[in-house]
C-alpha cells in the first residue's frame, strides 16, 4: 500500500490490501469511534505466554494520541514484551501467544485477518541496540518507503531529508548520505533508526530502551527528539532510566513480574504513587 | 624437593607444554605443505631447463651422448677396494626409436673421458621424444657433411620454415577442413532428420534437395582442400636432416617431424633462461602430443576451469535456495534436523558413488532421453547420452551441494537478529527482509561455501572418469561453431591428466616431470580460483562490516 494514501479524504476507502475480501481494517484516527477520541492504543486484559511461561497477566491500559507513554520496571517484568505486542513483533518468537485484546484506533490488531506488515507500517519501532542496515545512510532511510512503493527519486529524496530532519540528524549527515551508516557514532545510528522509522510515516512509534547503549549527551539529544516527536506521533517508550521516564513521558506504567502495578500520569506516579511497590521502586528501595 | 615439585606443578598448570604442542602442530603442517610444494616444484620445474649434453667415451670404446639426470651409489657395491661404494650415472640418451629405451645407467668405473662439445644437438621430434647427436643438412638422397658454423644457421632456418609449413598444414586441417567436415555432418544429420519418419514428405523434398546440393558443394570444397594439403605435405617432406648418433650411425630426419633444434652446450645462460620461459609457456599453452607424454596441457587446464565454472553455476542456486528454505522457512523440528543430518552425511559419501550415480542418472537416463527427443537423427551415436562436460559438472555440483548448504546456513544464522527485526519492524514482509537485508549480509558466508565447493570440485577425479573425462579430447568444449559452448563434449581435466600421464603412458619414466608439472599447474589453478573468490568475499565483507567510528 502506498504511503500517499494517507492523505485521502475521510470518505475514501481506508487501507485494505485485499479489497475483494472483507476484513477488519486499521481505521484512521478520524474514523475512530466507540472509544474516547484521544485513545490511540487500547490494551484490554492481555495475557501473554512464551510457550508455557506466562509473561503478562491481565494488562489493561490506554495510550493517548500525541503523548509519550513510558513503561518502567525491573528487568524481566514484561514491559518490553508488552511493547512488542503492540506491533506484533512477538509473532516472531516461536511458541508466543497473546490472549486478550489490543486495539489500534479501535481495531483489534490480533484479528487473524489483519495484515501484519500493514500494522507494522503504522506502528514503527526503534530497538534497544541501534541496528542500521549495512547500507548507506540514504538507503537506510529509504528502505521502508521503497518497500511500500515509493519509486520516484524526487519524492524519495524529500522523504529522506524530511525524516532525517525529523530525527535531528540531517545537519550532521547531509554531506555523506551515500556513505555507510555503520560509520556513524552510536547516538547518530540510533537517531538514524528513528529517521528510518519516521520515513514510513507511522502513527505510533515504539521505543525499546532506545538510550541504554548511549552516552549522556547522545541520550539528551534523543530525549529532546522524543519530546518533539509527540506533536506528530504517539510515542511509547520502555526505559530503565526513571529520570528519563520522568523527563519525557506524559503517562507512565510500572510493571512488576508481568503485572501492570500502576498506570497513570507520570507526575502522579512519581510524586504520589498509589501503590507501595511503585513507591519502593522509584525511590530505589529495590529493583 | 619442595621447590622442584612447585616448579613442575607450575609448569603443568601454566600449560607451557600445551602451547608448545599446539605450536608444533602448526609448524608440522606448514612444514608438510612447504615440503610437498618444494618436492613438486623441484621435480617439475627442472624439466624445461635446457640441460647440457655430455659426450662420454666408455672403456668399451663406445660413445654415449646424453643428459646426466641422476647419480647414485650402486647398491651392494661396498667392497674392501671401494669402501665408499661405486658410483653410477643416469643418462638420458634419447632416440627411443633406435635405442629402445630413453635412459641408461653408466658406471663411473666404465667412463674413460667426458666432454661437452658445442656441436651436440637436441632435436625435439613429433614422435619418439628427443634425439641427441650431430646434425647435418641434406636433400632426399645424400648427406652433405656436418652442419657446423654457417650450416647451423641453415639448419635453424630450415626448421623454422618447416614449422611455418606445419602451422599452415595444421590450420588447413583443423580450421578449414574441420569446418567443412562439421558442416557436411550437420547437413547429413539434417537430411537424416527429414527422412526419419521413414518416408520423405513432399513438402520437404525441396529442402532435401537443397541440403544435397550443399553437401555436394562442400565435398567439392573438401577435395580441393585435401589436394592443397597434400601439396603442403609433399613440400614439407622434401628436405631432410641427418643426425649422427653416438654410435656413429646416421639417422634420417624428415623435417616435418622436427619441432625444434637447439645446442644447449653453446648457450649462454640468458639464452637458456629465454628457452626455459619459452618451454614453460609452450607447456601451458599447447596441446599434448604422443599419448600426453610430450607437449602441453592447455586443453586440460581449460577443461578444469570450465568444468569448475559450470559446476558453480549449477550448485550455487540450488545450494543457496535449499539452505534458505531450511534456515528461514522450514519449521525447525525433527524433520528438518533429519534433513540436515542427511545433507551432512551426503558430504561424506565417497565421490565415486556420485560418479556412478551421475553415469546412471545423468548420462544414461537423462542424456539418453534427451537424445531420443532432441537428437534422434544422430542415433545410434549418442549426443548427450554419453559422458560430457555438462554431466560431469552436474555430478560435481551434486557432490558439493552439501558444502554450499552448510556454509550458507551458517552465513544466514550469523546475520544479527537486529537486522531482521529492524526490517520487519518497518513493515517489510519476510521475503523482502530476506532479499534486501539477510541475503546480502549472508553473502560472505555463501561465498565461503562457494570457495570450499570449488576447491573440492577442482581436485575431484574419480566421478569425472565415469561422466565425461577423456585422455585426449579432440576439441575444446568452447569453439567458434554455434552454439559455441558444447556441453555434450568430452573434456580433459588436470587431475585425470596426472593419473593418465603418470600411470597409463607408454613411457612412464620420461613422463615423470610432466606429472609433477601438471600437479603444480593443478595446484596453481585451484589456488587462483580460490584467491579470486576470497578477494570477492573480502570486498563484500568490508562493505557489510565497516566498523563504527
Amino acid at each position: 500500500m502506498d504511503i500517499q494514501t494517507r492523505s485521502l479524504s475521510p470518505t475514501a476507502p481506508a487501507l485494505s490490501l485485499r479489497p475483494t475480501v472483507p476484513q477488519p481494517r486499521l481505521a484512521r484516527p478520524h474514523e475512530a469511534h466507540g472509544t474516547s477520541v484521544d485513545a490511540k492504543v487500547l490494551v484490554r486484559n492481555l495475557d501473554f505466554y512464551y510457550g508455557q511461561r506466562q509473561a503478562l497477566f491481565r494488562v489493561s491500559l490506554t495510550v493517548r494520541t500525541h503523548s509519550v507513554t513510558s513503561f518502567i520496571g525491573p528487568s524481566g517484568c514484561g514491559k518490553s514484551t508488552l511493547l512488542r505486542c503492540l506491533n506484533r513483533m512477538n509473532d516472531l518468537v516461536e511458541g508466543a501467544r497473546a490472549v486478550g485484546r489490543v486495539e489500534l484506533d479501535g481495531v483489534d490488531i490480533y484479528d487473524p485477518a489483519i495484515d501484519v506488515t500493514d500494522l507494522r507500517k503504522r506502528v514503527g519501532m526503534v530497538f534497544q541496540k541501534s541496528n542500521p542496515f549495512p547500507k548507506s545512510i540514504y538507503d537506510n532511510v529509504a528502505y521502508g518507503p521503497r518497500l511500500h512503493g515509493t519509486k520516484d527519486k524526487r519524492s524519495l529524496d524529500e522523504l529522506v531529508q524530511h525524516s532525517l530532519q525529523g530525527a535531528g540528524l540531517w545537519d550532521e549527515v547531509k554531506d555523506r548520505l551515500m556513505q555507510s551508516a555503520l560509520g556513524l557514532s552510536g547516538g547518530q545510528q540510533q537517531r538514524l533508526c528513528i529517521a528510518r522509522a519516521l520515513a514510513v510515516q507511522p502513527d505510533v512509534i515504539l521505543m525499546d530502551e532506545p538510550c541504554s547503549a548511549l552516552d549522556p549527551i547522545a541520550t539528551g539529544k534523543i530525549e529532546e527528539l522524543i519530546y518533539t516527536l509527540k506533536d506528530t506521533y504517539t510515542v511509547v517508550i520502555v526505559t530503565h532510566n526513571m529520570q528519563q521516564a520522568a523527563r519525557v513521558s506524559d503517562q507512565c506504567g510500572f510493571f512488576l513480574m508481568g503485572e501492570l502495578v500502576e498506570f497513570g500520569d507520570t507526575k502522579t506516579i512519581f510524586t504520589t504513587p498509589h501503590d507501595k511497590r511503585t513507591e519502593d521502586y522509584i525511590t530505589g528501595r529495590f529493583g | 624437593m619442595g621447590e622442584r615439585s612447585t616448579l613442575m606443578k607450575d609448569f603443568w598448570r601454566g600449560g607451557e607444554l600445551f602451547v608448545w604442542m599446539t605450536a608444533s602442530g602448526v609448524a608440522l603442517s606448514l612444514l608438510m605443505v612447504a615440503g610437498m610444494l618444494g618436492l613438486i616444484m623441484i621435480n617439475g620445474l627442472g624439466q624445461f631447463w635446457p640441460g647440457a649434453l655430455q659426450e662420454t667415451t666408455l672403456r668399451t670404446q663406445e660413445t654415449v651422448i646424453g643428459q646426466v639426470v641422476g647419480e647414485e651409489v650402486i647398491p651392494n657395491s661396498v667392497t674392501p677396494d671401494s669402501p665408499a661404494g661405486q658410483r653410477r650415472f643416469r643418462y638420458r640418451v634419447g632416440n627411443r626409436d633406435v635405442f629402445g629405451s630413453e635412459y641408461r645407467w653408466i658406471d663411473a668405473s666404465d667412463m674413460v673421458s667426458s666432454a661437452r662439445p658445442e656441436d651436440l644437438t637436441v632435436v625435439e621430434r613429433r614422435e619418439w621424444g628427443p634425439a641427441f647427436g650431430r646434425i647435418m643438412v641434406g636433400v632426399e638422397g645424400a648427406a652433405t657433411g656436418s652442419a657446423s658454423g654457417s650450416s647451423w644457421t641453415t639448419v635453424k632456418t630450415l626448421v623454422e620454415r618447416a614449422n611455418q609449413l606445419r602451422r599452415r598444414i595444421e590450420h588447413l586441417e583443423r580450421e578449414e577442413i574441420g569446418s567443412i567436415n562439421y558442416r557436411i555432418e550437420k547437413a547429413r544429420l539434417a537430411r537424416h532428420a527429414l527422412t526419419l519418419s521413414g518416408r520423405l514428405a513432399p513438402a520437404d523434398a525441396e529442402k532435401d534437395q537443397r541440403l544435397l546440393d550443399q553437401m555436394t558443394a562442400l565435398e567439392r570444397d573438401y577435395l580441393a582442400k585435401t589436394e592443397a594439403l597434400e601439396r603442403l605435405h609433399k613440400e614439407a617432406g622434401q628436405e631432410v636432416l641427418f643426425l649422427t648418433l653416438s654410435t656413429g650411425r646416421s639417422v634420417r630426419l624428415s623435417l616435418d617431424q622436427v619441432l625444434a633444434v637447439s645446442r644447449p652446450n653453446g648457450m649462454h645462460w640468458v639464452e637458456k633462461l629465454l628457452a626455459y620461459v619459452q618451454n614453460l609457456w609452450l607447456f601451458v599453452s599447447s596441446e599434448p602430443r604422443e599419448a600426453n607424454t610430450e607437449g602441453g596441457i592447455f586443453p586440460a587446464i581449460f577443461g578444469t576451469v570450465l568444468m569448475v565454472f559450470l559446476m558453480t553455476l549449477a550448485v550455487m542456486p540450488f545450494g543457496v535456495m535449499a539452505a534458505v528454505y531450511l534456515r528461514e522457512y522450514a519449521t525447525q523440528g525433527p524433520l528438518v534436523r533429519l534433513v540436515r543430518i542427511a545433507v551432512n552425511n551426503l558430504a561424506g559419501v565417497p565421490s565415486i558413488v556420485f560418479g556412478v550415480f551421475g553415469l546412471a542418472f545423468f548420462v544414461y537416463a537423462l542424456g539418453g532421453t534427451i537424445d531420443q527427443w532432441l537428437f534422434p537423427e544422430a542415433l545410434p551415436n549418442p549426443t548427450f547420452g554419453t559422458g560430457g562436460i555438462l554431466w560431469a559438472s552436474l555430478t560435481l555440483a551434486l557432490l558439493t551441494v552439501p558444502v554450499v548448504i552448510v556454509a550458507t546456513e551458517e552465513g544466514l544464522s550469523a546475520v544479527p537478529r537486529d537486522f531482521r527485526e529492524g526490517s520487519l519492524g518497518l513493515g517489510a514482509t519476510k521475503f523482502e527482509t530476506l532479499r534486501h537485508v539477510i541475503l546480502p549480509c549472508a553473502l560472505p558466508g555463501i561465498l565461503t561455501g562457494l570457495i570450499l565447493a570449488m576447491a573440492r570440485a577442482a581436485g575431484e577425479v574419480a566421478p569425472l572418469m565415469l561422466t565425461g573425462v577423456v585422455k585426449l579430447a579432440p576439441a575444446l568444449p568452447l569453439d567458434e561453431y554455434l552454439p559455441f559452448l558444447h556441453l555434450d563434449r568430452k573434456f580433459m581435466h588436470l587431475g585425470f591428466h596426472i593419473y593418465d600421464v603418470g600411470f597409463q603412458s607408454p613411457n612412464v619414466e620420461a613422463a615423470k616431470p610432466m606429472v609433477y608439472m601438471t600437479t603444480l599447474i593443478l595446484i596453481l589453478v585451484v589456488v587462483l580460483l580460490n584467491w579470486a573468490a576470497v578477494r570477492l568475499r573480502n570486498r563484500l565483507r568490508r562493505r557489510f562490516t565497516a566498523s563504527a567510528v
